[in-house]
């Protein structure tokens, strides 16, 4: 019966085969510096001091190592570089104006000097590209900090301090995550008028942080229940050494592996809200607006939707990738 | 009588049992510790058995400041410690200190080995000057038996046995006079374990330091020991010097947990005599009334479900002098052999001379 | 012969290189017989164990040589269905750890029945009853009720039951328990240890018990292999091992434990730690740590030298080490 959802030998072997796998990491991990203590007269030894690996390496510097050697991290790294460097200076690569349009040659596909073609405007679709990596950077890169610093901050202190409001703030990050997202922002952004991105970013830190919140409060009451900051604790610590020193590094991995993916996610839904008309707004120039513009003429010129929306696919998933590769470096267990 | 250093009375601790999402009323109550009472002598080891549950750990936890007694005091020389709060409560911390159970969480993973042992001085300054500090450091180290050079290692670099030894010189640092060991070696390797407790043998004797031991294995327990409590469900039945409650226990629990104490002697497993306790123990939400042990012993009657014997020297037992007169919280304590005698043969000098130094 | 290892070699390969893990490792176990392997964590008695079940993780594991011969078949030349057919109802494995070995979403009643709907092709009702008469067979008091119930309502003591009655479903000829105890309360493990032993001798099985606690080994076992750096340094019969060591290393653990009856002076402690299984010394894996090592055992490897009919010390000075 291969089909059996449950085969019994599979049962009782299941840790057998966990516990392979964690010896196999404990030797590679524990072993490693135990030799030179059986070798040396002295009886309870030392790490290897002289091995290739001898000179003193964190767990930070474990997952830089595990990132150099992972090509999904390559790859991202060096799209996103890419995106960062033109979106401080676009005019590096595109020497046109995204604002100087040309009505006469809208629609038209692609030619010399114009590989994307130009839009329903007549605005070269490449140099607009190119500028809207800015606002899509901006705005992803904003409102992620926005949203790790302040859900860090009020879900690490709830987990930290727990009681009374720590049961609020979990109540609170209840009724946040009721709210659908795409409604939420139709409702609230369109009675905003301002023309800036910070309407848009303020919206996505409102309603993303209690993603971040929920995450920093459980990885904190992970970490406070470590014997480490009991031990401090005995000694006599104070709550803010012991948030900043003992329970924040080795409770930020997770934070940050979510912070990254949601970068992704924020700059798509950047896109979505402009292409619903409640995000960006012209003159602003931005993805989600030329997608939103080129999709009334998807049949006759797919060219205007097709650079934008690419570049769009492209960001999104260099950071959720970057954010897998950062993730199985920090902490191999999440996998 | 010697001089005693910590004295605990009446000491109780009950987790509340909470029902409700916003507002929680009291359903319940864990009772971790249900009244424990015992001294600490300076110098000593008092030894403290029990199976997982009974309260042992939340004991040493009390101890060292990190829960707050629900009831009951600890008085380090004569002055309660359980109340303190701020800067008192800060000193006080300085004079008992904890060696944890596993050597793998009680390292903060993202400090040096230097950070972890010199913390101690940065939370209190005024103990070493700023200068100073890492040679103490080192001191420890070599004291504890690793090298001194490895101070700017991190403690995944180490293995378990030198980690705790890490905990060990952690908790030195302030040159407290009491130290509360969680099982101190029970992550340990057999071999390892040996070392490390020869080094809190000899730590022992060169800080003239008490040590309350917290373990589940009994004959570590003895080997380290001067006085042993045993706890069951958050209460000691019996407690006494070593060789009272290992040679001359009187409380049925006490037996019957020495009686399953595999003993390495393949020649003993025939002729010994094992008492099997039937079922587990009780919840401590649901303490049995009368003695909590009533309800897997096999002496049991029904005084034992109306009254709570009181941890004293049985009737039976006053008038002697000899080493089953001591405290015992049963109706129906008897003395009774359950730990194999036998001689063994003596440790040459050769033997001690391989332990790690 | 029930089962026979011979020169097995097992390999990690990690990223920071390869771990000997078992290398040459040999031992027997017969019909109604319980071997013993005693080792530190490192020392290879689980992977061993694991190679003889074929649940070893493969990558990062690899068997590199040796047979593994269950009634004189060598299992390592089976191929995986046929190896499922012996796994479960020829041989089962009873784990530390009840709890994370037992599925948590589905009762105890529906787990045990599972092995005879699968193995023995039985309809729910009737694996329901043998579920219900497995557990009775290990004393779970109120079998036929707690049948329903899930792992998690069980206690610790009552789960390893469960696991050695999953175990005993399918009367398999060999049990390996892998510390089957040491997650266990020491009056538990008595309850654990006996009921273990007793279904032994009733259902003549081979017990393989991998552990590392001197204690129980005297208390159950017939013979004992001592592993150290992957290999077996000494086996004998268990009086003799308790007797007169024949090798450093066991003398030195035996001698590195407290005693129950007595109260020691200084522990005799091996010093030293157990070597790094990428860089295994040369000679003898102990050399390091052993108080009597000659030049010899810094070159030589030691073979199993034969102490008597029944024993054998890997040491080049078991004489010596026998006459303290």
């Amino acid at each position: 019966m291969p089909e059996q959802p449950f085969e019994p030998e599979r049962a009782i072997a299941g840790t057998g085969m966990g516990g392979a796998m964690d010896l196999a990491a404990s030797e590679a991990e524990t072993l490693e510096q135990q030799s030179s203590a059986a070798s040396g007269g002295r009886a309870p030894g030392g790490p290897e001091g002289t091995g290739p690996s001898g000179k003193p390496h964190s767990l930070w510097s474990d997952a830089w190592r595990d990132l150099r050697r992972n090509p999904v991290f390559i790859i991202s790294a060096l799209v996103i570089l890419f995106l960062v460097v033109i979106s401080l200076w676009p005019s590096l690569i595109a020497s046109g104006n995204p604002l100087k349009c040309d009505l006469a040659k809208a629609q038209e596909g692609s030619q010399p000097g114009h590989p994307f073609g130009y839009d329903g405007q007549g605005c070269d679709v490449y140099t607009r590209t190119v500028y809207g990596t800015r606002t899509s950077v901006t705005v992803g890169v904003l409102a992620t900090l926005g949203v790790a610093i302040f859900g860090s901050v009020l879900g690490g202190l709830a987990g930290f301090f727990g009681g009374v409001w720590d049961s609020i703030l979990s109540r609170l990050t209840d009724i946040f995550f009721a709210i659908p997202v795409v409604l939420g922002g139709l409702v609230l952004l369109s009675v905003v008028t301002s023309n800036t991105v910070w309407p848009v970013i303020g919206f996505m830190v409102l309603l993303g942080w209690p993603q971040i919140s929920r995450i920093a409060r459980g990885s904190v009451i992970t970490a406070k229940q470590n014997d480490y900051v009991q031990a401090a604790r005995a000694l006599g610590a104070s709550n803010s050494r012991l948030l900043l020193r003992h329970i924040t590094p080795n409770a930020v991995a997770p934070v940050i592996v979510v912070a990254t993916i949601a970068l992704g996610t924020y700059i798509s839904l950047e896109a979505t809200l402009s292409y619903l008309g409640v995000g960006l707004k012209p003159p602003t120039v931005s993805w989600g607006i030329d997608i939103s513009a080129a999709s009334q003429y998807i049949r006759n010129a797919p060219h205007m939707l097709l650079w934008p929306a690419g570049a769009l696919a492209i960001t999104v998933l260099a950071f959720i990738m970057l954010g897998d590769a950062v993730r199985d470096a920090l902490d191999p267990k999440l996998r | 009588m010697a001089e005693s250093i910590l004295e605990v009375t009446g000491l109780v601790k009950h987790y509340p049992l909470t029902q409700g999402i916003l507002f929680k009323k009291q359903v319940g109550a864990v009772k971790a510790v249900d009244g424990v009472d015992f001294t600490l002598n300076k110098g000593e080891t008092l030894g403290i058995v029990g199976e997982s549950g009974c309260g042992k750990s939340t004991v040493a936890k009390m101890l060292v400041n990190l829960e707050r007694p629900t009831e009951g005091s600890i008085k380090f020389k004569g002055e309660d410690i359980s109340r303190m709060s701020g800067r008192a409560l800060k000193a006080a911390r300085r004079n008992i200190q904890m060696v944890f159970q596993d050597p793998y969480t009680s390292l903060n993973p993202r400090m040096t080995v230097g950070d972890i042992i010199g913390e101690p001085y940065e939370i209190h300054p005024e103990v070493a000057p700023k200068g100073d500090r890492r040679k103490r450091v080192q001191d420890l180290l070599d004291v504890v038996g690793l090298n001194p050079e490895y101070i700017n290692r991190y403690p995944h670099q180490f293995s378990g046995g030198q980690r705790q030894r890490i905990g060990i010189a952690r908790g030195l640092a302030l040159r407290p006079e009491v130290i509360v060991a969680d099982e101190p070696v029970s992550a340990l390797d057999v071999s390892v374990q040996a070392q490390v407790i020869n080094l809190l043998d000899r730590l022992q004797d060169e800080f003239d330091l008490s040590y309350i031991f917290i373990a589940h294995d009994l004959s570590i327990v003895r080997h380290i020991s001067d006085r042993v409590g045993v706890m069951y469900l958050g209460r000691i039945v019996e407690i006494g010097k070593d060789e009272e409650i290992y040679d001359h226990p009187t409380h049925p629990y006490t037996q019957a947990l020495l009686s399953a104490v595999p003993v390495p002697d393949p020649d003993a497993r025939d002729h010994r005599e094992r008492i099997i306790l039937a079922g587990d123990v009780p919840s401590p939400t649901n303490i049995p009334s009368g003695c909590r042990f009533r309800t897997r012993c096999w002496k049991a009657q029904e005084r034992c479900s109306l009254e709570v014997p009181l941890l004293a020297v049985p009737a039976e037992f006053r008038l002697a002098s000899g080493p089953a007169a001591h405290d015992s919280a049963c109706h129906f304590a008897e003395e009774k052999q359950v730990v194999p005698q036998e001689e063994t043969p003596e440790a040459t000098p050769d033997d001690l001379d391989q332990g790690a130094e | 012969m029930l089962l026979e290892v011979r020169d097995l070699h097992v390999e990690f390969r990690t990223r920071d290189g390869v771990a000997k893990a078992v290398n040459g490792v040999n031992y027997s176990v017969d019909e109604g017989e319980t071997l013993a392997v005693l080792g530190e964590s490192g020392s290879g008695k689980s992977v061993t164990a694991q190679a003889v079940m074929g649940i070893l993780d493969t990558p990062p594991g690899k068997i590199t040589g040796g047979e593994i011969l269950f009634r004189g078949k060598d299992l390592l030349k089976f191929k995986e269905d046929e190896r499922r057919k012996v796994r479960g109802a020829e041989m089962a494995m009873i784990f530390q750890d009840a709890l994370s070995s037992l599925n948590p979403v589905l009762s105890v009643g529906d787990q045990l029945g599972e092995m005879f709907i699968v193995h023995r092709g039985m309809s729910r009702k009737d694996a329901r009853t043998k579920a219900v008469e497995l557990m009775d067979r290990v004393r779970i008091p109120g079998a036929a009720q707690r049948v329903r119930d899930y792992p998690h309502q069980f206690s610790g003591g009552m789960r390893q039951r469960i696991m050695i009655a999953m175990a005993l479903a399918l009367e398999p000829a060999l049990i390996i328990a892998d510390e089957p105890t040491t997650a266990l309360d020491v009056t538990v493990q008595a309850q654990v240890m006996d009921l273990l032993a007793e279904l032994q001798r009733e259902l003549h099985m081979g017990l393989i018990l991998i552990t590392h606690d001197l204690g129980v080994v005297a208390d159950v076992a017939d013979k004992i292999a001592v592993m150290y750096a992957g290999r077996i340094v000494e086996s004998a019969p268990v009086h003799d091992i308790y007797k007169a060591p024949a090798h450093p290393y066991t003398r030195g653990l035996l001698d590195s434990i407290p005693r129950l009856d007595q109260k020691g002076q200084e522990l005799y402690a091996i010093k030293g730690l157990p070597p790094n299984l990428m860089h295994i010394p040369p000679g003898c894996a102990f050399n390091p740590r052993c108080p009597m090592a000659q030049d010899v055992c810094r070159t030589d490897e030691p073979e199993l030298y034969e102490v008597d009919q029944h024993r054998g010390s890997a040491c080049h000075f078991w004489r010596e080490c026998l006459n303290g």
